[in-house]
């Protein structure tokens, strides 16, 4: 599965996320399940929220933490998201 | 005590809250305790949101609403908002029954995340055979319900010797219905499992045949439907990690009140299972006897004890071990270096014998008259 670069992504409603004072941690929760997320997979799930594409999503995080160059990195999860059905994209 | 205090403690993630014992269905595999007519107070609105905000300060996030049947408390809707307010992540475990259109909205509405129906089998005349009640056609229309809410479907289907050669027709089913989760659970020999154990438990050759279908299925079906399959383990020679380990992650609350580490672990003896209704969840997770007796290493006996893959399975299940060997500090025998895994080919030979007999026992199932009659012969 890949990202189509021409789609909005949005998070599944079939999903939440959120986070947890306990753990310290964002979490995703889901029928049975629970997936710990790091800092960053947080901020990336944090951005697909149905108006954004691809370019915007690795443009925002770019700015907000003052780098370049992380297109790939980004990619590389949203198709880990997108394969566990995280996100969406219609 | 089992239990040292220089084990670190974990807090607990997932919480079980059976509402009640009472059910409208009679499922001979049912998990609850044998004797569970001999429960019958059951703890108040007041007692369960208190229950519930104390184990979600602690770090509880999954919460299952479970029983008996969750849908016959009154006050059902009510603590689904509280645990919504609090932030958990809930879940009702129905047998769909009783489970109305209109009901479905008002649950939405105060938060419930999703919803696992159980159906017993693909056909009317064994589901309604399993269940002891007419309620295929309701369990089939309450799963479209749930999905036209825009609820996560879960479909768990219970897999035994009467229902494993429907596995084909069992996963159609499961498409058509539009499941986006089904669990297919093969049966744990607790409780009722126990009992009917003879009449339940397949062959190894019908469990292969299964397990093949359904992971064929499952690739096919990736991305669409998640499934997951609960192992039997009277087949494997080595144990489950059952709950997680003891009194790491699970907490299961009883109708009555009781916490439990695992919901068998009330046939367990001599744990004195403590009451939220004397305790807090605080006390109860990390002072009582009963939620330390199992954790760490400590409590084992041979071969356990020195094995190197203690850490990987906690020596597998206490229930099992106790219902099996007699003694709960045992190796779970389905582990092949326990010296009691005879005892799992005798349990699997008996079921065979009985598949041959001419005179086969019938299935008892689970309600309250036969509940009284084995709890006084125990
Ligand atoms: S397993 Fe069957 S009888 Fe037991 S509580 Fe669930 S639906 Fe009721
Ligand atoms: S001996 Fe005990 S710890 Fe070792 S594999 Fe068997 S059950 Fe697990």
């Amino acid at each position: 599965m890949t990202i189509n670069p021409d789609q909005l992504i949005k998070f599944s409603p079939m999903h939440r996320l959120q986070w947890e004072d306990a753990q310290q941690k964002d979490v995703i929760l889901y029928p049975e399940g629970m997936v710990e997320l790091n800092q960053s997979s947080a901020e990336i799930l944090k951005l697909c929220d149905g108006t954004r594409k691809l370019a915007q999503i690795v443009s925002d995080l770019e700015e907000k933490f003052s780098t370049s160059g992380l297109t790939n990195d980004i990619i590389a999860f949203l198709e880990v998201a997108l394969k566990n059905g995280w996100i969406q994209q219609h | 005590m089992a239990g040292s205090n220089n084990i670190k403690i974990t807090p607990p993630r997932w919480l079980l809250a059976e509402l009640t014992y009472a059910c409208p269905l009679q499922c001979p595999y049912c998990s609850n305790p044998i004797d569970y007519a001999n429960y019958q107070s059951e703890l108040d609105t007041e007692d369960w949101k208190r229950v519930l905000t104390q184990a979600r300060k602690m770090g509880a996030v999954q919460l299952g609403f479970s029983g008996g049947e969750p849908l016959t408390r009154k006050d059902l809707v009510e603590l689904v908002k509280h645990a919504r307010d609090l932030g958990y992540y809930s879940n009702l475990i129905t047998s769909g029954y009783g489970l109305t259109e209109e009901k479905i909205i008002q649950l939405k509405e105060a938060g419930l995340d999703h919803i696992q129906v159980s159906i017993q089998a693909s056909t009317q005349e064994l589901n309604d055979h399993i269940a002891g009640t007419t309620s295929f056609q309701t369990k089939k229309e309450v799963a479209h319900l749930v999905k036209k809410h825009g609820y996560p479907m879960v479909l768990c289907v219970v897999i035994h010797r009467e229902n494993i050669h429907q596995m084909p027709e069992i996963l159609a089913m499961a498409e058509e219905l539009g499941a986006d989760y089904l669990e297919l659970a093969n049966t744990q020999y607790y409780g009722w499992a126990h009992v009917n154990r003879d009449l339940l438990l397949p062959t190894k050759e019908q469990f292969e045949h299964a397990e093949a279908t359904a992971q064929a299925f499952k690739e096919k079906v990736a991305g669409k439907m998640k499934i997951y399959y609960v192992v039997p383990d009277l087949y494997e020679d080595r144990p489950k990690a059952c709950m997680n380990g003891w009194g790491t992650t699970f907490l299961t609350i009883a109708p009555d009140g009781v916490a439990l580490p695992c919901h068998s672990a009330r046939d367990l003896p001599g744990l004195d299972c403590p009451n939220v209704k004397d305790y807090s969840i605080e006390q109860i997770w990390n002072d009582s006897k009963a939620f330390n007796f199992f954790r760490g290493f400590e409590w084992m006996q041979e071969p356990c004890k020195s094995c190197d893959e203690k850490e990987k399975d906690f020596g597998g299940c206490r229930c099992q071990a106790y219902l099996l060997t007699g003694d709960m500090t045992n190796t779970d025998p389905v582990c092949s270096k326990s010296p009691k895994h005879g005892v799992i080919q005798e349990a699997i030979d008996s079921a065979k014998a009985s598949t041959e007999s001419t005179n086969e026992k019938p299935l008892i199932f689970r309600n309250s008259k036969n509940s009284k009659i084995l709890s006084k012969t125990e």
